[in-house]
């Protein structure tokens, strides 16, 4: 039989389709071999930087390994832990909140006595021109969380100034802050909530 | 022989532009030409794409029977696609920032899959290569040129970011043309994106249109 008859047989044409199919995802799999550690550590890298701008300051334990999972505002959480001499001096974890346009994922820092060391917003779909001038690349508004806690300002008013707290808005665009304050406040009541846990220096 | 080439790079780049001529990928045009050097990103990593499924969908033109091209067509594609997404990522991870959400988008582009129906599975496989290679060179230049007008009316920079996507070396690219420039939130937003691409497509055809009448000798631009 030649090609030509061959191409017509349903047989050949449904191990053809299946011969494609086992080569193409032989070489996913290698490639997912060839690829992982490289991406694993590239996402670690990523995750470094991220917690060395919402802490800034020299620790003498890996954060990325020091890690803890607590129940959180929405869902668990995953607490990064600071240490000097084996005492915690401050957590890191990841708040959301709800933007415009979806979730607003924020990193945020903490010393153990409940201060702000840092808020980066690691993901949004906020509108551009508008809404993303919580990035540090447009604006320094993410700055001013900078040194709060829960008590100055005080509890009612973690909000934006439409809402009568504290916190600027932007000029067309209310929800995206109102979003990234409403996450900042969450955390601060976890931590406030899982403040024993999170700073038992023994787990 | 380089006459076919010739014709080839002619057809790609301007009379059967992807973007201009046979409005195909719209959907990652849209999502991505915001910036110029968005555009111009995503527009190479689809070249490296079109080259690859191109030529491999060229060699096996013999073999496959017409009842599962598609299918079969549709997997080489969607391994390539996934095999630039994981080698970016590892090994260019920082431009992976930027493009990640994008590569994924390649899959959803028609074109890639118009190439291989249209050409690849006709002819042999370094033609196809060199359709791959030029038709990608199109697409680039159109997501480039979208971009950099969304980009000058929007924003009033140019190729922002650049030096995230080439090194460091090509921050001189990036420009602002319109200093204290309050922009123009319109162009950003995907609206913009058609809108550009409209004129865009008007102005290629005005331009066509005044060749044809300029020389008579030379036959007008086919478009198919």
């Amino acid at each position: 039989m030649n090609l030509e008859e061959l191409r017509g047989k349903l047989f050949y044409q449904t191990g053809y389709l299946a011969a494609v199919a086992l080569l193409t995802t032989a070489a996913l799999a290698l490639a997912d071999r060839a690829t992982s550690a490289d991406i694993a550590a590239a996402q670690a890298r990523d995750m470094q930087q991220s917690l060395a701008q919402v802490l800034p300051g020299v620790y003498d334990n890996d954060l990325l390994k020091d890690t803890l999972t607590l129940d959180g505002p929405n869902g668990e959480v995953t607490v990064y832990r600071a240490r000097k001499a084996g005492k915690v001096e401050a957590v890191v974890f990841k708040v959301s909140g709800n933007g415009y346009a979806g979730a607003i994922d924020c990193m945020m820092g903490l010393t153990r006595d409940g201060h702000i060391t840092g808020v980066r917003v690691i993901r949004h779909k906020e509108t551009p021109g508008l809404g993303d001038k919580i990035e540090t690349a447009k604006g320094r508004w993410i700055y001013d969380f900078d040194g709060k806690y829960l008590g100055s300002p005080p509890h009612e008013k973690w909000a934006v100034k439409k809402d009568g707290g504290v916190f600027d808005q932007f000029a067309g665009a209310t929800i995206t802050p109102r979003g990234v304050v409403k996450a900042v406040k969450s955390g601060l009541d976890f931590f406030d909530k899982q403040r024993s846990k999170l700073l038992d220096d023994r787990s | 022989m380089s006459n076919l080439y010739a014709r080839i790079s002619r057809e790609s780049l301007w009379s059967n532009n992807i973007v201009f001529a046979q409005t195909l990928g719209l959907c990652p045009t849209m999502a991505v030409t915001s910036t110029a050097t968005n555009g111009l990103g995503m527009g190479l990593a689809t070249t490296a794409v079109l080259i690859a499924s191109n030529m491999m969908i060229s060699s096996i033109r013999h073999s496959v029977s017409e009842e599962v091209r598609i299918p079969v067509f549709i997997v080489i594609i969607a391994t390539l696609v996934t095999l630039v997404d994981v080698s970016i990522n590892a090994w260019a991870h920082d431009l992976y920032k930027v493009l990640g959400l994008y590569i994924a988008l390649i899959v959803a582009n028609c074109a890639v899959l118009g190439r291989a129906e249209a050409y690849a599975a006709k002819n042999p496989i370094l033609p196809s290569g060199m359709d791959g290679l030029m038709m990608g060179l199109g697409f680039t230049f159109a997501l480039t040129l979208i971009g950099a007008v969304r980009e000058i009316l929007g924003a009033g920079t140019l190729f922002a970011d650049a030096h995230l996507l080439l090194g460091p070396a090509f921050s001189f690219m990036e420009l602002k043309i319109i200093p204290n420039y309050r922009g123009f939130l319109l162009l950003v937003l995907p609206p913009g994106g058609f809108l550009a691409v409209g004129f865009l497509i008007a102005a290629k055809r005005i331009i066509d249109k005044r060749r044809a009448r300029v020389s008579n000798v030379m036959p007008a631009v086919v478009v198919i």
